[in-house]
């Protein structure tokens, strides 16, 4: 047992570390045991026995956490096929929950993980309400493995161009027809016999669609609100007070408009920094939303909605510093915030002993494009820096390929 | 009888002030310009749709003491850049300011060519994209070589001054990618500018785009092509009928007899490929798919100047690099459909490593804004499994190579006394994700200037319209 415990210790040492909840620490050393960060600090001692990791000059930081994409429920998105995250029973699907069409084995889990992004939020698609997400480690053979909670992280809902159909076409119809959701959801639980013996009038969900929307009422788990347009945002935040929600705003292009009106609401934002396209939906879209909005004291996540390529957080991040944001800020915004919102600080998000032994061993700056990962951990477990895209590579760096 | 591409030439000349079409006089036109004046098989005796383009008159401009880098193989500490009348005057360490040079001071700041896009669909998918701005695909048919992006272009696309701010100064904008062969490309300065006319680069010539793959045989599943194999044999028809037609008109321009073949639209663009006066944009991704489009150029007798998105030009690298076929393609996409899933972000670097030629392409209205991020991405990529790229080849990636592309490498896409004066003034490193454009030129112009709001053009669309 000692043995085995020792086997899982893992020192690393001599590296410049960003803990994220601190300030940054030179010459620094993480010790994992089984899975857990042990101790971080300048003074660590290092047991006997340890496996240990040379990153003098390497800057070690919490794994990143990706929270705008699909990742494990796509493949290939043009194969119907092979896509799980839109179901399309109903346009309130509050009872979707994406876990069990994860694919432990897609080639995008690798892809990503290789890069230094070890947790994911992986987010249903859909209509007014999408369903539920959930909170995955990029690491697992099975999705029971891979999940960092069985509850979901968060619900999700769209106030935009995108759900106006769900309304009647009209955005006012989409914010009516969502709060009789949440008031049908409330009749609903308040008067459950009713229902069951046939003696209530027509819900506007299914029971099971009412009944997955309760800890959103109940303020257990968080709603996050797809909206991009400044108006929008306004009726989500107002829809939000009105029913006491835990709100998280995504999109939010003209968040930067009524930035002071967000943070005062308390709520936190999911960006996309490189943003910037002025559609119907936005045309206030521009670089500096994430950093305007930082400043004005809201917590802000970072994100980069192409599951494909969500290794690409590092780029919409170092772009959100290039705009305006602190470098501290960016990296918050891709460990410790993400964490905070979606309700797994305790164990995510940055380096503390007792926290999960998520870390990454880079070369240098995370959000730099010269920068390479060295080493990465997901709960202890040094993950092989190989992918799909990396055989292809060996397979090809010589030409004719041996087949 | 005139050819097309001298036609354009002489739109050029007669407006004037275009700096390029004036310095074609004079400096080495593009090789096959002259190729294409000495032939007289055209069935168009008519200027078709000339540039207006006219070089804005800007003082001479100094920039001094930034670190230079030239896409020929330099990269000047402490360098100077004099420019004036649209063109590059002088780069170096001792670069004397002439009295009435607007003097920029470098320091700490880096200097590059102006950024080439060689796909784009700006103007033809403008913002805000709704349909009343989709004008990129004419899938109405399988070949239409007729239609020219030109005749979609928007000028007041809201997303041209977000390029122009990341430093792009060129483009090519193409029709888009669900026909076969989709039309001709437009070959543009990016200026504002109340047509499309005014933007048109004078001498360019014109781009065929053509797609190979899942898109056209998605597009045209119940009519055909349905196929792979449908998609070439509707190539092959194409180029037979417009072999056909140029007999004919080489006939009646040697004896006059009769009247005068129809004009053809279509025909005439896929003539210009076969006399080698428009260049083939080939979009296509898989490699075996590429290997089938050589040999269909093969068969007649043309040369696909690049294939456009080539995710698996890796694996075809040396093959690309003996046919002298660019490839232009992304950083790192991949995985939105079958023929993308083997895409690697070490393509570019095995292409450059093999000796072929690549192109780091948008294809986005957002990527283009960023053209540099991602030749520093694919970069460093190939860097860091081993692969050799110079910080001027990955320089080249977005400036040199992608002129190569668009038959305008001796007029821009380097920082030579000479050249246009397209020049981008950069925070930082431009392969630093940290660095923004805080100055572009185009042909001497200060077209955008970060910190200077009279220097920052928007479009009619975003007037009025924020708070």
């Amino acid at each position: 047992m000692i043995a085995f415990l020792l086997a899982q210790t893992i020192a690393i040492t001599g590296g410049t570390v960003y803990p994220v909840s601190g300030p940054k620490l030179d010459n620094a050393t993480v010790l994992i045991q089984g899975g857990r960060i042990a101790a971080v600090g300048t003074n660590v001692a290092v047991p006997a026995g340890a496996t240990r990791i040379d990153a003098t000059g390497k800057w070690v930081t919490p794994g990143l956490i990706e929270s705008g994409g699909n990742i494990g429920l796509t493949e290939i998105s043009a194969v119907q096929g092979t896509n799980e995250a839109f179901q399309r029973v109903s346009e309130v699907a509050a009872s979707f929950n994406v876990a069990e069409g994860i694919n432990p084995a897609s080639t995008l889990i690798p892809v990503t993980r290789i890069e230094g992004i070890t947790t994911a939020l992986t987010w249903p698609t859909g209509q007014l309400i999408a369903g539920q997400g959930v909170m995955i480690d990029l690491d697992g053979a099975t999705v029971e493995a891979m999940l960092v909670k069985t509850s979901p992280a968060a619900i999700l809902a769209t106030l935009s161009e995108q759900s106006k159909d769900e309304g009647g076409g009209s955005r006012a119809g989409a914010a009516a027809r969502l709060r009789r959701v949440f008031t049908d959801a409330l009749e609903y639980s308040r008067r459950r016999p009713d229902y069951t013996r046939a003696q209530m009038q027509q819900l506007a969900a299914s029971a099971a669609d009412l009944e997955a929307l309760l800890p959103v009422l109940r303020g257990q788990v968080p709603l996050i609100v797809i909206s991009n347009r400044r108006s929008d945002i306004e009726t989500a935040l107002r829809i939000a007070k009105e029913y006491k929600l835990r709100l998280i705003l995504a999109g939010a292009e003209e968040g930067w408009q009524i930035a002071d009106k967000i943070a005062a609401a308390g709520v936190p934002v999911l960006v996309q920094p490189l943003d910037n396209i002025p559609t119907y939906d936005g045309l206030g879209a521009r670089y500096e939303n994430a950093a305007l909005l930082a400043r004005a004291g809201v917590k802000v996540v970072v994100i980069e909605n192409d599951t494909h390529n969500a290794r690409n957080l590092r780029q919409q991040a170092g772009n959100a510093v290039a705009y305006g944001m602190t470098w501290e800020q960016a990296l918050r915004a891709v460990t410790l915030s993400p964490a905070e919102v979606f309700g797994v600080a305790d164990r995510y998000g940055s380096l503390e002993p007792g926290k999960v032994a998520n870390v990454v061993v880079w070369t240098g700056d995370p959000f730099e494009f010269s920068t390479g990962v060295e080493h990465v951990f997901i709960r202890g477990r040094e993950i092989a820096l190989r992918s799909r895209q990396t055989e292809l590579m060996e397979r090809y760096r010589v030409l004719p390929p041996k087949y | 009888m005139r050819p097309l591409s001298a036609a354009l030439l002489l739109g050029g000349l007669l407006a004037g002030c275009a700096s390029a079409g004036a310095r074609s006089t004079q400096s080495p036109a593009p090789t096959q310009a002259a190729r294409a004046a000495s032939q007289d098989t055209t069935s168009a005796d008519r200027a078709q749709y000339p540039s207006t383009y006219q070089r804005h008159p800007n003082p001479p401009v100094l920039i001094r003491n930034a670190t230079i880098m030239t896409a020929t193989g330099q990269e000047i500490a402490g360098g100077s850049i004099l420019f004036r009348d649209g063109r590059i005057v002088a780069v170096g360490t001792t670069v004397e300011a002439p009295a009435d040079a607007v003097v920029v001071d470098g320091t700490g700041k880096w200097v590059t060519p102006g950024i080439i896009d060689s796909h784009s669909h700006l103007g033809v998918y403008s913002a805000p994209g709704t349909q009343a701005e989709s004008d990129g695909n004419e899938a109405t048919n399988p070949v239409t070589a007729e239609v020219w992006a030109e005749h979609s272009f928007w000028p007041q696309d809201p997303q041209i001054p977000l390029a122009i701010a990341g430093g792009v100064t060129t483009i090519q904008a193409l029709p888009g990618s669900a026909n076969l062969i989709g039309g001709r490309s437009a070959v543009l300065k990016l200026v504002p500018a109340r047509s499309v006319q005014e933007m048109k680069f004078p001498g360019a010539r014109y781009g065929l785009k053509m797609a190979c793959g899942e898109n056209p045989k998605r597009v045209y599943q119940s009519r055909g092509p349905s196929t792979r194999m449908g998609n070439m044999a509707g190539y092959r028809a194409a180029f037979i009928q417009a072999e056909q037609y140029i007999r004919r008109w080489d006939k009646w321009n040697k004896d006059h007899q009769g009247d005068a073949p129809q004009r053809d639209l279509k025909l005439e663009s896929l003539a210009e490929v076969l006399r080698g006066n428009i260049f083939v944009q080939n979009h296509c991704y898989r490699a075996d798919e590429m290997v089938q489009m050589i040999d269909l150029a093969h068969e007649f007798g043309f040369r696909i100047r690049s294939f456009h998105h080539a995710v698996e030009a890796y694996k075809i690298a040396d093959i690309l690099a003996r046919e002298g076929t660019a490839v232009s393609i992304w950083a790192d996409w991949w995985g939105f459909k079958e023929e993308a899933m083997d895409g690697i972000p070490e393509n570019a670097a095995l292409v450059q490593q093999a000796g072929g030629r690549p192109v780091l392409h948008s294809d986005s209205e957002s990527g283009i804004q960023r053209l540099n991020q991602e030749a520093a991405k694919a970069m460093y990529y190939g860097r860091r499994a081993g692969i050799q790229v110079t910080r001027d080849q990955a320089l080249r990636w977005f400036t040199a190579n992608p002129a190569w592309v668009l038959g305008l490498d001796s007029i821009v896409g380097t920082l030579e006394p000479g050249k246009m004066a397209d020049v981008v003034l950069w925070s930082g490193d431009p392969l630093s994700v940290y660095a923004r454009a805080l100055q572009v030129y185009n042909d001497g112009w200060l077209v955008y200037d970060r910190n200077d709001p009279a220097h920052q053009p928007t479009t009619d669309f975003s007037i009025g319209r924020q708070p």
